[in-house]
């Protein structure tokens, strides 16, 4: 119903190219539930921003993008460094079996919140057996 | 969470691994050994921190999503900052299956020491877009002056 979107090589340095900022680039760590109703999709991406989130979707691939403003100011030297910042990639394809016009997104405190419900023919029924 | 260097936990989480996950994240390493050196940095402890400073404060920085602010303790006695509190990802509803769990949460309490004096009395913490920013001014004492020569 939805799967990670492999990279292949080509594709992999079209993502280098399209960044417009030197760093690396991150992936952020996701949770993926399903119900009846559909998918949910939870992204960790601290420090960015609702405005600076794109969400693209197209060819049933979607596409997770978030830029991170760099955190530190101009004057500020490191200390200590246990982590890096950088921008956000990922990719998922999704199944036919998600309703693509009804997807949601809500983005709060670094997290994305995705909805991705199901065509009504892809719910699950249970099927009453009648006596007779 | 970007560490600078891999956790215990990498690169799988359980099940069999999956061969463009081992591709992806070869290719992260890669990455990260070009961005540049890691300095030391304990793995496996959470959650990473930056520490920053300019001629007026320190700041410590960590990456916290999702969390309620107003939990967390932060506490500084001299120059030392502990930084407690507890980052929960709750099963949502009863009944779904999971595909993926990959974000991490748990207790912690971490405490740093500064490499200098801090005004206790004006430390701010600041959370926004899943980032804790806390802004520690150096004291007076240590702080950079400039002298000027007299002609």
């Amino acid at each position: 119903m939805i799967r990670e979107q492999e990279l292949d090589p080509g594709r992999a340095a079209a993502r280098r190219a399209e960044q417009t900022r030197e760093g690396p680039v991150f992936e952020p760590a996701v949770d993926i539930y399903e119900n009846a109703e559909g998918l949910t999709l939870l992204a960790d991406m601290p420090g960015v921003a609702p405005e600076k989130l794109t969400i693209d979707l197209r060819e049933n691939v979607l596409t997770l993008r978030g830029e991170v403003t760099r955190p530190e100011g101009e004057n500020e030297t490191d200390v200590l460094r246990e982590f890096q910042t950088g921008n956000y990639f990922r990719q998922f394809t999704l199944a036919d079996t998600i309703d693509q016009s009804r997807i949601e997104a809500t983005m709060k405190d670094g997290v994305l919140r995705l909805k991705l419900p199901k065509v009504e023919r892809a719910r699950p029924r249970t099927i009453t057996v009648k006596a007779g | 969470m970007r560490r600078t260097w891999p956790s215990s936990s990498f690169p799988f989480r359980g099940g069999f691994p999956d061969p463009a996950r081992i591709r992806r994240e070869m290719e992260r390493l890669f990455d990260l050994l070009e961005a540049e050196a890691p300095s030391a940095a304990p793995a496996g402890v959470f959650p990473p921190i930056n520490v920053t400073q300019d001629g007026q404060n320190f700041y410590v920085r960590t990456e916290l999503p999702g969390i309620d602010p107003a939990a967390l303790n932060i506490s500084v006695e001299r120059n030392k900052l502990t930084l407690a509190g507890k980052r929960e990802i709750p099963i949502e509803q009863d009944g779904v299956s999971y595909h993926r769990r990959e974000r991490v949460g748990g207790a912690f309490n971490r405490s740093i020491t500064l490499p200098g004096d801090i005004d206790p009395d004006r430390v701010e913490a600041n959370y926004r877009h899943g980032i804790l920013t806390i802004t520690l001014p150096k004291a007076e004492a240590v702080k950079a002056r400039k002298i000027a020569v007299r002609s």
